[in-house]
């Protein structure tokens, strides 16, 4: 059938058949409109797609532009990993929790710090009062490391580490822990998130300006091409500038922004970019639309392929290939009517399984009251089980192909996030439009509209602005965290303090200032000072004289 | 006679998830008051002083970390050596249910939980100012 | 003279922190009390040394000002800041976010920072900033900041009030510079360029400079055009160095006075319009009459100069 017979055949159904019936019946919306004000049509059909060519921008998994599937087998081979974020209270309630998910499961691990060791304070610090073991685990020395990963062989388990700002310290107590347990780290598999600029645009944990992080973060890209080559130095996250309110196309234009300004970092200070290239990884968020966000996941893997090649001149495969980890949102749930939630986060997940992820998170439905329980987070992981095995959604790669609606909105997430990004080039790269204000601007116009659309029903929320229950069953059995936390944390540092020796620490944290003030890798001195058991707030301080502290944003 | 309501939004501990508190400061300016946003990582010391320099009308405390059980008192009570507990304290983020009861002792006079519309907040702030 | 005023009046002059943010928001929502208590403070007050700082958006202006402050409290002086934002124009309402920037001195004793809205001022000058400098003038404070985000026409007006006006900007300002061209050259008395370590910082420097070389005459004020990295804490120094030079410029020129007497100036004119919006404008405008005339200017009945004469003629 060519083009022309499908227009008339269009034509005619639209005249004949749809107008007809909109005229009886209406349509529920007098505009569908997707969050970030694509027009969403009532069909799409071949002619959406007949200009997008398979070869050049879908091709097969694992062939350039990766559309598809960065690998060729995909699921068929291995299930992506089931990845679900912990940590509270101390180590070793942690490493408890931890060995309950793998029993249940679970492959891999991902670690939850507390506030100060995610802002370099020791728990014994004026600043960490109330927030010990609160949003994670309190990790203040290698100590504590050693308990967290007690009896977990860090040679056949992957950890994944939420960690920004100190994660090369935390990086070296991870290495150093699985040293002491013989595993050699050209072993280790894993990824910390170290992804600084997403803390200035929406998370708020940073420490250093930007200039020096960005120095850390190249620094570390170093030392893992040499010493740790299974590693995965950093995890360049859309999770939480979606969180933050964006919406899809900001999400993955600011995500891919901040890719390119860490590569272009690396690549200034003279690192070649199939050096470290491959061993970059991303992070997504799982909404709610489901279509858009399969489209967003493979738009993303076709951005971030066209760029490499295009702007980077790479030459490896594995330098073009984004790889994911996906944790569905969290904003999504809601504080009424908790168990709907559940529904919500599975088909998040389902999202996230159609668009090729590698890992996944999935949410408890307590999110929004508070710490997951150990019942709540068991139904989290069997939700991905469930659609692992019994749907079928993994039997067939990138089953979503083909969908004149999915393709058609792959390719214009692609132009659309394309026009942030050019748009962020003019404003001297990522760094520098966080600074002008632009990409917060961008985040908080959505969240403010996003709320008034739910405030005026536009957007409907079931629970909140509609099918709403006067609550009267009162959540229950929340998780609290242990109050002694704190107390305990404080005496096992001073105890920790006591035994080490106190000159080899002042030799390495000497090390470390030095290194600061030169251009040496940094790493390696921090490696030599996590080994005497200094804490991630005295190392973090030498680096705040060295390299000073961000200020904050005015909005 | 230019009477305006002013609102402080603080962000007290180490909680860096602004978007909640930067959404009702900005609810607040387009219902017509004039809000004093301090940013984050604010001591109970910073937010107290930032209340009583600027007179607000109202403060309201966004956290979402937990911490709320120890940052809260200690805000109310430097709140009242100052002498300025006269400015009513309302909360909001991720504080559960069960601590509720504890925050009115203290004289927080209303916590908000995830999802409630500005308008709610606009209106509790025009009864109680 | 009521007691209530008068016990106000001493406490501000102790320093009473709570007693001066009462008096400054007294003064804003214009209280009879307000009234009586300006009367006695223009009546017996002098005016300390006020420094206007402006700048655009992520020109590093508050950082800038941070470290002035600093640099000033460790001579042991007492600083009062006035940050002004403007009033949005359709709600009344405004984001007041200038103390985010601020979190090192915001627990100095000897720092009061004082967020004020424009609150809808004719322009961007707001009666009560002079008010708000001659409350901190009582309360004994040595330096005051007058400080606003932005170079258009109204942040003009509001720094121009300082004895010293300093403006910042980074060396990406571009199109900025435009504005650069009226209003900022002739009120600016030190330019500083901010984040000097960036590319191009040195060629921003020499285009204010020839931008403001037009300054002719022997006796004329030649501002500087300063190099600062105010995350650094570089070229601070500098800043207060200038800010002495012209402090002393306009004591030897004997311009201190005249200047005073401009700014009082501004500010009576300033209420002179208040008072006349008050009393024979916002009447018109809440009475139904001008909407009837607007009609009939729209229906081509009347023409709005007619209008305007009889709305305005007092029978």
């Amino acid at each position: 059938m060519s083009d022309k017979d499908l227009e008339k055949l269009e034509q005619e159904w639209k005249e004949n058949k749809f107008d007809k019936t909109v005229n009886r019946f209406g349509q529920r919306k007098e505009e569908f409109k997707s969050d970030s004000g694509r027009t969403i049509k009532p069909l799409y059909t071949p002619l959406d797609t007949e200009d997008i060519d398979y070869e050049e921008k879908v091709n097969y998994p694992g062939q350039y532009p990766f559309t598809r599937g960065v690998y060729p087998t995909m699921y068929r081979s291995k299930l992506w990993t089931m990845r679900q974020y912990a940590g509270f209270g101390n180590a070793k309630e942690t490493n408890e929790r931890f060995r309950y998910l793998l029993e249940q499961g679970q492959t891999g691990l991902s670690v939850a710090f507390d506030l100060p060791t995610q802002i370099g304070y020791d728990s014994n610090h004026p600043l960490a009062r109330g927030e010990v073991g609160k949003v994670g685990v309190a990790i203040d020395t290698l100590a504590d490391m050693e308990v967290l990963f007690d009896q977990i062989p860090l040679d056949e388990v992957s950890t994944s580490m939420t960690i920004n700002s100190p994660a090369s310290i935390l990086l070296a107590m991870y290495k150093v822990v699985a040293e002491k347990q013989g595993v050699s780290s050209e072993k280790l598999a894993g990824t910390i998130q170290n992804d600084i600029l997403k803390e200035y645009i929406a998370r708020g944990t940073y420490i250093y300006p930007p200039e020096p992080s960005l120095r850390i973060i190249t620094d570390i890209f170093d030392y893992c091409s040499k010493e740790m080559p299974r590693w995965n130095t950093i995890s360049i996250s859309g999770y939480h500038i979606r969180e933050a309110g964006s919406n899809a196309v900001q999400e993955l234009a600011f995500t891919i922004a901040d890719g390119i300004e860490y590569v272009q970092a690396a690549v200034d200070i003279g690192m070649d970019v199939d050096d470290f290239a491959p061993r970059l990884s991303f992070f997504f968020n799982a909404q709610m639309d489901l279509f858009e966000e399969i489209a967003k996941f493979r738009a993303a893997r076709r951005l971030w392929a066209e760029i490499m090649e295009e702007r980077f001149n790479a030459k490896k495969d594995k330098s073009k290939m984004l790889r994911f980890h996906t944790q569905t949102a969290g904003s999504a749930l809601t504080a009424q009517q908790p168990m709907n939630n559940i529904m919500r986060v599975t088909l998040q997940a389902l999202s996230a399984v159609l668009g090729g992820t590698q890992s996944l998170h999935t949410n408890s439905y307590d999110e929004a009251l508070g710490l997951p329980t150990e019942d709540s987070v068991k139904i989290a992981l069997r939700t991905q089980q469930i659609l692992a095995h019994e749907t079928g959604a993994a039997d067939t790669i990138d089953p979503m192909a083909g969908s004149h609606y999915v393709e058609k909105m792959t390719d214009e997430l692609v132009e659309e996030a394309r026009e942030y990004i050019e748009k962020i080039d003019d404003l001297g790269g990522m760094a520098k439009a966080i600074e002008s204000g632009y990409v917060q601007r961008e985040i908080q116009e959505s969240a403010y509209q996003t709320q008034k659309k739910i405030e005026n029903k536009e957007k409907v929320v079931v629970g909140v602005n509609e099918f709403t229950e006067e609550e009267s069953k009162k959540a229950e059995n929340l998780l609290k965290v242990d109050p002694e936390v704190e107390k305990q944390q404080i005496e096992g540092l001073s105890k920790v303090k006591e035994k080490r020796n106190d000159k080899q620490v002042k030799q390495t944290l000497k090390s470390v200032r030095e290194a600061a003030q030169s251009d040496k890798n940094l790493m390696y001195p921090i490696v030599e000072a996590v080994k005497a058991y200094a804490t991630i707030g005295e190392i973090s301080d030498v680096l705040r004289e060295e390299f000073g502290e961000y200020e904050g944003q005015y909005i | 006679m230019d009477k305006k309501i002013k609102v402080l939004i603080a962000k007290p501990g180490l909680d860096g998830h602004d978007r909640g508190a930067k959404v009702i400061a900005r609810g607040l300016k387009e219902a017509g008051m004039e809000v004093v946003y301090t940013g984050l990582r604010q001591t109970p010391e910073q937010i107290v002083r930032s209340a009583v320099q600027e007179d607000v009308d109202v403060i309201g405390l966004s956290i979402l970390s937990g911490a709320h059980t120890h940052l809260f008192p200690e805000i109310m009570k430097r709140l009242k050596e100052a002498g300025r507990d006269d400015i009513p304290v309302i909360a909001g983020g991720i504080i559960p249910e069960d601590d509720h009861q504890e925050l009115r002792e203290l004289g927080i006079k209303a916590v908000f939980e995830p999802g409630t519309p500005i308008s709610k907040i606009v209106e509790f702030i025009e009864d109680e100012v | 003279m009521t007691k209530s005023v008068d016990r106000l009046y001493a406490e501000i002059k102790k320093g009473n922190e709570n007693s001066i943010a009462r008096a400054i928001s007294m003064v804003e929502d214009g209280t009879k009390n307000a009234l009586e208590l300006m009367k006695k403070v223009y009546n017996n007050v002098d005016s300390a040394y006020m420094v206007g700082i402006s700048g655009p958006p992520g020109s590093g202006k508050s950082t800038l000002t941070q470290r002035i402050v600093q640099l000033w409290r460790e001579k042991d002086l007492k600083i009062g800041i006035i940050a002004i934002d403007p009033t949005s124009h359709f709600s009344g309402g405004a984001l007041l976010g200038d103390r985010i920037r601020m979190n090192e001195i915001a627990t100095d004793k000897g720092v009061f920072i004082r967020s004020m809205a424009t609150r809808g001022s004719l322009g961007g000058l707001n009666s009560s900033i002079y008010d708000t400098v001659l409350i901190f003038s009582l309360a004994g404070f040595d330096y005051i900041i007058i400080e606003t985000v932005g170079v258009g026409q109204n942040e003009i007006d509001i720094v121009k009030l300082a004895d010293t006006t300093i403006f910042v900007t980074v060396p990406e300002a571009g199109d900025e510079i435009q504005a650069y061209k009226a209003g900022l050259m002739e009120v600016g008395d030190i330019f500083v360029v901010n984040k000097a370590d960036r590319p191009k910082s040195h060629q921003m420097v020499l285009t204010i400079e020839q931008l403001v070389s037009f300054k002719e005459g022997k006796d004329v004020w030649q501002p500087p055009v300063l190099s600062t990295n105010a995350l650094k804490n570089e070229g601070i120094a500098d800043i207060n160095e200038w800010i002495n030079k012209h402090h002393e410029y306009l004591k030897e020129k004997n311009l201190m006075q005249a200047n005073r007497k401009n700014v009082i100036r501004t500010q009576m004119i300033n209420l002179m319009e208040k008072d006349l919006h008050e009393k024979f404008i916002k009447p018109i405008l809440n009475d139904e009459k001008f909407e009837e005339f607007i009609e009939s200017v729209y229906r081509k009945d009347k023409d709005p100069y007619t209008a305007v004469k009889k709305l305005l003629s007092f029978d």
